[in-house]
């Protein structure tokens, strides 16, 4: 089992042509000569920037859940909605699929991604070697699912659009709605930092497992 | 610098395979980790081009004419595409405004213009200045194409807002739903490998 490192080849980030390295000297400043992108054998400072962007989007979680998400001002009453209570809205009216769809793609999407890379993270920086395939199939979950997060966020834009009929009924964003943007946005960056190879990394121990 | 040409990397694993030959409509998995590795299209490159081509002009109807309107009692709020990321910015939210404009119009067009700059000078045998770089940035920006979770976001106001009011939907509506499936479609149809082959390194 050789991997492109052992041979001195590097795959490139983005269009995956193998080039080769040369035996001695750094590769800094390299880039592919078919896309253009910069080489390197593994994403750069990928943990560290993994976590970075971990730990904020983790920060931003809070304020976006705490605060309100939407103002709904109609005939002269004010009601503000945070995430949650939109969802409890809807289990209120028994719009059970709907109650459903935004609690996973609001609440369980973005907190999911962020456990799921944090494990991630804390495995391959144990170096461990056990059930690599299945973590790999994490991350590939993880990478698909963070852009369905974006559903409040159109969701508040279309209110917004549709309900603009003065004092009658008018949708506001409520502040909610920028931490929330960032939370999917870092959540995304960070799945896009890190390096799967680095699963595959660790070196197993002369006695296997 | 040497190109290793019989041989591919897996992207998610760094494990070494012997690029074995694939028949269209066949694909690779990585043996260690199950990455798919390479997946061979039919007739990849036309189809890919005549969706891109389709979905430019559902594009332009989904920009241009009303998108949703909605009426409660006399009053009727008449939407396009553009209203909700005008009202958002007009709220101070200025970055969620241009996150939406990106993910939803921008990006989208970036998608479908990249693609017939690409392909039809394929297609075409003729050649165009940065076509690797151009594919390379769409591929970077492909994460960043949101029209099915706009579809579904969608589905989710209106079913919100039914109670409250009537919600007439517009012709840019449809072209919308249309424009949905025809860039996944296209999407799907492009196979990445295919055109990162059509480099000539001795050019």
């Amino acid at each position: 089992m050789s991997t492109a490192k052992n041979l001195n080849l590097i795959n490139c980030h983005s269009c995956h042509l193998l080039c080769r390295a040369h035996e001695s000297g750094s590769i800094a400043g390299w880039v592919c000569p078919r896309c253009g992108a910069r080489l390197h054998f593994r994403k750069p400072k990928s943990v560290a920037r993994t976590w970075a962007l971990v730990i904020a989007a983790a920060i931003f979680y809070v304020p976006a859940n705490v605060l309100s998400i939407t103002t709904i001002v109609s005939f002269g009453s004010t009601q503000s909605d945070t995430i949650l209570s939109g969802v409890l809205y809807f289990i209120k009216t028994g719009m059970w699929p709907i109650a459903i769809i935004i609690f996973i793609a609001s609440i369980v999407v973005p907190l999911a991604k962020i456990l799921i890379l944090s494990f991630l993270m804390i495995t391959i920086q144990r170096g461990s070697v056990r059930r690599r395939k299945d973590r790999t199939r994490l991350y590939r979950i993880t990478e698909a699912i963070g852009r369905w997060s974006m559903l409040d966020i159109f969701v508040v834009t279309i209110l917004v659009a549709l309900v603009h009929l003065g004092s009658l009924a008018t949708v506001k964003a409520g502040p909610a709605a920028a931490f929330f943007a960032a939370v999917v946005v870092i959540t995304m960056f960070a799945a896009a930092s890190f390096d799967p190879r680095l699963i595959w990394d660790a070196k197993e121990s002369p006695d296997g497992k | 610098m040497i190109q290793a040409t019989r041989l591919i990397a897996c992207h998610e694993c760094d494990l070494i395979h012997r690029l074995p030959l694939i028949a269209s409509g066949k694909s690779a998995r990585c043996s260690r980790c199950g990455a798919l590795l390479i997946r061979r299209r039919k007739n990849s490159l036309e189809r890919t081009l005549a969706l891109a081509l389709a979905g430019l002009v559902l594009f332009f109807l989904a920009n241009a004419f009303p998108f949703l309107s909605f009426k409660l009692e006399t009053q009727i709020q008449q939407t396009t595409l553009i209203t909700g990321i005008r009202e958002l910015y007009h709220q101070d939210l200025h970055a969620v405004a241009v996150l939406v404009m990106l993910t939803t119009i921008v990006v989208p067009l970036v998608q479908l213009t990249g693609m017939i700059y690409i392909l039809l000078p394929l297609r075409l045998n003729r050649k165009v200045p940065r076509l690797m770089e151009t594919f390379r940035l769409m591929q970077t920006l492909k994460p960043w194409s949101m029209t099915e979770v706009f579809m579904l976001g969608i589905l989710v106001s209106i079913v919100k807002l039914a109670k409250m009011a009537q919600i007439i939907p517009g012709v840019a509506l449809y072209s919308f739903m249309a424009l949905i499936f025809t860039l996944a479609a296209a999407t799907a149809t492009l196979d990445p490998q295919t055109v990162w082959e059509q480099w000539n390194p001795d050019r």
